[in-house]
């Protein structure tokens, strides 16, 4: 019996065309749900590439999605959110893929400051001047 | 900066990147006031409500909304070259809940989107901020039909502390929602500064 007609007679299994893809995403991560870097990447974690990475398309082992996040923030730093909805990814697949660069060393992340450990209020100030001046 | 490396002098300033929480009832206008400020069209999954939503989802009142954002929702605010701000609005309904947590983390502060038509709604955002000691300033959404409350009844009836700022707002107007946002940064500011005082005296 094929898996259509498996899917056929159990209407209600509890995936179905609806549900969308519910594993491809992570065959771009080949099955990786964590990436080897030791901490989770925040949602508003900045990707900004390495000089090294200006060529990332000559490099055999990334996939497209490598290279597109590459590309995507060479010219401004986006954040893994901004990433998840630009490649229309799951952000877990997003993490592994860029956890995948850092570790290649064409991108470095960098670490949201919580508020309490700011190193300088004063920029606290610059983004309330630079509210007020949108 | 845990992959910075200071020594990289091609790049001095690394970006820093905040964000701003925008809580409130299902429906209030967090998605309007995200896209009234944002420079990127709101980024969101948002879907028809399904036969499985409908009963949980409570449009009294609100009868225009036939969509909810059950996922994150934020636009992007660049202030600067190495200075971004985001806002996330959280989900709506309580059922989404679990993923408030990995938003709070690390936020400069919370804007609870209220509608004096149903302010029961802000009490769960309200209340959520409150107790994980989050800077939140509330903003009233002046809808056209609501009913303009003195800021005193609404202040009363959400059972605020003195300290918490209350304003009036327009989510669909920009010079509405950066008021909003500099009361939250302002409110954030002063916060920070008190426990540094605190902290060297």
């Amino acid at each position: 019996m094929s898996e259509s007609t498996h899917h056929a007679q159990h209407p209600h299994h509890f995936f179905d065309a609806e549900a969308g893809p519910v594993v491809r995403p992570y065959a771009m991560t080949r099955g990786r749900t964590s990436s080897t870097a030791h901490h989770r990447l925040d949602l508003i974690a900045l990707v900004v590439p390495e000089p090294a990475a200006h060529h990332p398309v000559h490099d055999q082992s990334l996939s497209p999605e490598h290279v597109e996040i590459v590309e995507r923030c060479e010219d401004t730093p986006q954040s893994i959110a901004e990433l998840a909805a630009g490649l229309d990814l799951p952000v877990g697949v997003v993490r592994v893929l860029v956890g995948d660069l850092v570790e290649d060393e064409l991108v470095h992340v960098t670490r949201p400051v919580p508020p309490a450990e700011l190193p300088d209020v004063n920029i606290l100030r610059e983004v309330i001047n630079g509210l007020r001046a949108l | 900066m845990v992959f910075g490396r200071s020594s990289d002098n091609r790049r001095p300033v690394e970006p820093v990147a905040l964000k701003i929480l925008v809580a409130g009832g299902f429906g209030v206008g967090k998605t309007t006031l995200v896209g009234a400020v944002s420079e990127i069209r709101p980024l969101r999954t948002e879907e028809a409500l399904s036969e499985v939503g409908r009963p949980v989802d409570d449009t009294a009142g609100v009868e225009q909304k036939t969509t909810t954002t059950v996922a994150m929702d934020f636009g992007r605010i660049t202030l600067r070259e190495d200075l971004v701000l985001y806002l996330f609005g959280t989900p709506g309904q309580d059922r989404f809940w679990f993923l408030w947590d990995e938003l709070a983390q690390g936020a400069l502060g919370a804007v609870v989107l209220a509608d004096t038509r149903r302010l029961a709604d802000s009490f769960a955002a309200v209340d959520y901020f409150e107790r994980r000691g989050i800077s939140f300033t509330v903003a009233v959404n002046c809808f056209e039909g609501a009913g303009l409350f003195p800021a005193e009844t609404v202040r009363t009836a959400l059972d605020l502390d003195p300290g918490v700022p209350l304003m009036m707002c327009d989510a669909r107007e920009r010079e509405s929602v950066k008021d909003v946002l500099v009361a939250v940064v302002e409110h954030a500011l002063e916060r920070v500064s008190g426990e540094r005082r605190h902290a060297t005296t």
